[in-house]
């Protein structure tokens, strides 16, 4: 079907460079949201900006852009005021106070929209949400080049967002993190909370006006969340959510075109595609974040279960070898003691076996000397552990192996000549058994 | 042509509903239109007169009364829906997920389009309610799920959870609708369906909302108990084996319930409304979950009632943002007067406490001055005398006090006769004013006492700490702090201060 062959550098480019601003724009305040726990207010302004819109168009009676904008704007701030106010007067939790305010003022314009329709008809879709799609089509002249305005207006709300962040990055961070100590430094965290709400109520509007509200309300959460997820450092994170802001305007509008293709449709909206790969993206970084991503620590958990259970064989293996030295032992045997599956015990033992732990005879396995030594350590750790959980830690002997056998695993070299000081170089553990020397 | 989509798609989610007076047929009718006509019907003639009329008797009679079958079939639905909104709103709120409904309302969208898309495949028509509903509930549930997915997988809080579902979701509606637009020229208009319909509320929407709202009150009451401790404390009812997931799991689906049934009959903004306002303003009522939940669902019931009256009474006021002002109304008088939390109840009380604070500080003042002078004259008799004067200046500067604020207290006292202004403009204290100020010390210094010896205070610190706690100290606390000091007092019923009192003015 359509597909990138009609991809247009003068209009495609456009518009991938409008979601690009607009999302880079959105994403750089969209970081202290996240850490203030306001993440829906982009949302909320975008519903509340309407009684704005109804004031602005009784007082000026035209449907020129400029009041309508200053309205917005100042609804916008007012919306942020209000919820602040509500929260700290009434005591009520930040998402509530912000359901009644936005909802109150949407009401609110409905009823003087319906009120002023019989002096012309006031649509504010068509005033006001503009649609990422149309970017190219309205440009003005700037030192001989045609720019789209909308590229403009929003080039300008990124640069002075960047500014700002960056000119006011420790007063920010502080007053985010730590409101109280940021006032007793003298940082005025209510005056930085204002701050911040004038500059997302600027951009939300700007954003509205120029490609829509999808995007800007998704751009003001989910790069941020993807990049919270990815790392501890807010400047990193910053960094990050405005990169990840502006790779997902780029798939968004590749995918716009693709996408539907696939499917035998044409291409489909535009930022609606791209707050759909922002999601694919916070996906994709919940999955694989280094430190807590779902698979990492799936993957992380698998490798040390592993780990636990290739050990304890050897270690089973190193006892029964302790009382019949040199004995051969099936595979059905340890899994007998061990409850494993067998497929994984199979491959681990085979996995022993290449690392020359075990020699493999024609009826089982056999410890060779280099495994006589890894199961050496391990029993070693094991009944110093129990030695040390009875004579220091007045565990119950009848208690001692299930934590030492926990332990064991973690315990290297150091670790055991410590026990070994501890417990003053015992010779066998509670149970009697002797403790394998280092 | 996209961009006329998009505006109407974005409007028509807002889905709100009109009650646009039709003189010709209803007088005071609640007919509904959708917000997306708004445009196209103020150029007809019907709607040219928006000005608000007072209503008639005969229009008073008619919706108080409830003679309309219209009337009376939107009042009673927006009741019933307030009143469901209000039970679910009160566990939501409590949850810190207050604006579940918003994230789960727009989570529909892209369930709506994919029935729509996807029914002609099973030779179901993509249009039938039925359909459209199933899809926007299974799309509902995704959303849920999502919502359990970020905040139990990841470190991100609720209200990321909430953003992150309710924009993506939205966005991914947005792009399934507009493809959905190119397979069938009918599909527009198919949001309306789900933000809300063109036609009035009918009886069937009405005992729609009515049998959701009854078996979501039954599921509630079913497992209140659990739900409480969901609200209150999640780790506690993990610990005690609740299965935490699955209560999440129930209360975000009754959320779904609620908002597709509301989404369907009212449209998105005011369902979200319901589903906050009344939570939120019950909770300057009452401590009790309780009684919380019964007030939410009045509130919420009230609102719905209310605002489809005042519609009906005064023409060309929309229903929908109707109710939601009433809410709103009633939320604000909450917040004023609320018994429980309200912001008066609050104020009263913070003032009362601190003109108590007042109270007690002049009087120790003053007692403590007068102490410090008869040390000072080296008198051998050790009881105070009341007709020593104390000066105002003197008073001042023992505290951080406006004269103001010391004058207005002093006058207060005087008027409750514990204490005389002199000739010399002077103070002394009455003998119930002596008794009044020698009791106070002596709790104070009893506490400052208590700290010194028992938990190892220095002595240069204890007047402060004494001072924040001396005014809320009980009788019994009193009594029990005596029986263990009793060594360390003196018979003469005050102990002395442990520390030299720094706050000495000039006193001649």
């Amino acid at each position: 079907m359509s597909g990138l062959s009609t991809w247009s550098w003068s209009y495609d480019g456009w518009i991938v460079l409008a979601g690009i601003l607009c999302a880079v724009a959105a994403s750089l305040p969209g970081n202290f949201l996240l850490l203030r726990r306001m993440s829906l207010l982009g949302d909320a302004i975008s519903h509340a900006i309407l009684p704005g819109l109804a004031v602005a168009f009784l007082i000026s009676e035209s449907r020129s852009s400029f009041p309508m904008f200053a309205g917005a704007v100042v609804v916008g701030i007012l919306t942020a005021l209000f919820t602040e106010w509500i929260r700290n007067f009434g005591d009520v939790d930040e998402g509530a106070s912000m359901g009644v305010v936005f909802t109150t003022l949407f009401a609110l314009g409905l009823v003087m929209i319906v009120q002023a329709a019989d002096h012309v008809d006031l649509d504010p879709g068509c005033v006001l949400y503009g649609a990422i799609e149309m970017t190219p089509l309205d440009q003005v002249t700037i030192a001989g080049f045609g720019v789209p305005r909308v590229v403009v207006v929003l080039g300008i709300v990124t640069l002075v967002n960047a500014v700002l962040v960056l000119l006011f990055f420790k007063e920010l961070k502080l007053s985010a993190f730590d409101p109280a100590l940021s006032t007793t430094v003298g940082i005025r965290a209510g005056w930085m909370h204002y701050f911040l709400m004038v500059i997302v109520a600027v951009t939300a509007v700007a954003s509205f006006e120029s490609v829509g509200n999808i995007l800007v309300v998704a751009m003001f959460v989910v790069p941020p969340a993807t990049a919270f997820l990815l790392t501890q450092r807010l400047h990193v994170m910053i960094l990050i959510s405005a990169l990840i802001a502006a790779l997902s305007a780029i798939l968004g509008h590749v995918s716009a075109i693709l996408v539907p293709g696939w499917f035998g449709f044409q291409g489909t909206s535009t930022s609606g595609m791209m707050a759909l790969c922002a999601g694919g993206l916070f996906f994709v970084a919940s999955l694989i974040a280094p430190r807590d991503g779902v698979l990492v620590r799936i993957v992380r958990r698998q490798k040390l279960s592993l780990r636990i259970l290739s050990e304890d064989l050897i270690a089973l293996l190193y006892r029964m070898d302790e009382r019949r030295p040199g004995c051969v032992v099936t595979l059905a045997q340890l899994r007998a003691v061990l409850f494993s599956g067998n497929w994984i015990s199979s491959q681990l033992m085979k996995q022993h076996a290449r690392r020359n732990h075990v020699e493999t005879t024609e009826s089982g396995f056999r410890l060779t000397e280099s495994g006589r030594r890894l199961g050496a350590e391990l029993v070693r750790s094991h009944r110093l552990w129990e030695q040390y959980l009875v004579s220091e830690g007045g565990v119950a002997i009848d208690r001692i192996h299930g934590q030492a056998e926990k332990l064991e695993h973690f315990t290297g070299r150091d670790m055991r000549d410590k026990l070994e000081q501890e417990t003053s170089a015992p010779v066998t553990d509670p149970h009697g058994s002797p403790i394998p020397p280092e | 042509m996209t961009f006329l989509l998009l505006s109407l798609m974005w409007f028509t989610s807002f889905g709100f509903q009109f009650t646009v007076s039709d003189a010709a047929e209803f007088p005071v009718s609640a007919q509904l239109v959708d917000a997306a006509n708004l445009g196209s019907f103020a150029a007809t003639d019907t709607l040219t007169d928006h000005s608000l009329t007072w209503p008639t008797w005969s229009e008073w009679k008619k919706v108080l009364f409830l003679r309309q079958y219209n009337t009376r079939v939107v009042m009673l639905g927006t009741m019933l829906l307030g009143m469901a909104g209000g039970i679910v709103g009160s566990f939501t709120l409590l949850r810190r997920r207050a604006l579940m409904g918003d994230a789960l309302s727009h989570a529909t969208l892209p369930g709506v389009g994919l029935a729509f898309l996807l029914a002609p495949m099973l030779g179901l028509d993509g249009k039938s309610l039925l359909v459209l509903l199933t899809g926007a509930s299974l799309s509902g549930i995704a959303g849920v799920v999502a919502i359990l997915y970020v905040r139990n997988f990841t470190q991100l809080k609720e209200d990321a959870a909430l953003g992150i579902v309710l924009s993506v979701f939205f966005g991914a509606g947005i792009s399934i609708l507009t493809v959905a637009q190119q397979r069938a020229g009918n599909a527009a208009g198919l949001e309306s369906f789900i933000y809300g319909k063109t036609a009035s509320m009918t009886s069937s929407d009405a005992m729609l909302i009515g049998f959701s709202g009854l078996f979501v009150v039954v599921v509630i009451g079913l497992i209140f108990k659990e739900l409480t401790l969901l609200c209150f404390d999640e780790g506690f009812a993990g610990s005690r084996g609740y299965p935490v997931l699955l209560l999440d799991l129930v209360l975000m689906a009754l959320v779904v319930i609620i908002t597709i049934i509301g989404l369907q009959a009212v449209g998105l903004v005011l369902m979200i409304a319901l589903l906050v306002i009344p939570a939120a303003a019950a909770r300057f009522w009452t401590h009790d979950l309780k009684k919380m939940t019964l007030i939410s669902a009045g509130i919420g019931g009230a609102g719905g009632l209310l605002g489809a009256a005042v519609s009906a009474l005064l023409r060309n006021l929309p229903s929908g943002p109707m109710i939601v002002l009433v809410c709103s109304s009633l939320f604000f008088v909450s917040m004023l007067l609320g018994t429980a939390r309200g912001v008066l109840v609050r104020v009263i009380r913070r003032q009362r406490l601190n003109r108590s604070i007042d109270h007690q500080h002049l009087l120790r003042g003053l007692y403590e001055l007068l102490e410090a002078r008869t040390s000072e004259n080296r008198s051998s008799s050790k009881t105070l005398s009341t007709t020593t004067g104390i000066a105002f200046t003197a008073l001042l500067s023992i505290r951080s006090w406006s004269s103001f604020r010391l004058t207005r207290e002093i006058e207060r006292c005087r008027h409750a006769g514990f204490l005389v202004r002199n000739a010399d403009a002077s103070l002394s204290l009455t003998d119930t004013g002596l008794a009044e100020a020698r009791r106070l010390v002596h709790e104070h210094r009893l506490w400052e006492l208590y700290l010194i010896t028992h938990a190892e205070v220095a002595p240069g610190r204890v007047d402060q700490s004494a001072d924040a706690i001396e005014h809320v100290l009980e009788p019994e606390l009193i009594a029990r702090l005596e029986n263990l000091l009793r060594q360390d007092l003196e018979a003469k019923g005050v102990a002395p201060s442990p520390h030299p009192i720094e706050s000495i003015g000039d006193a001649s």
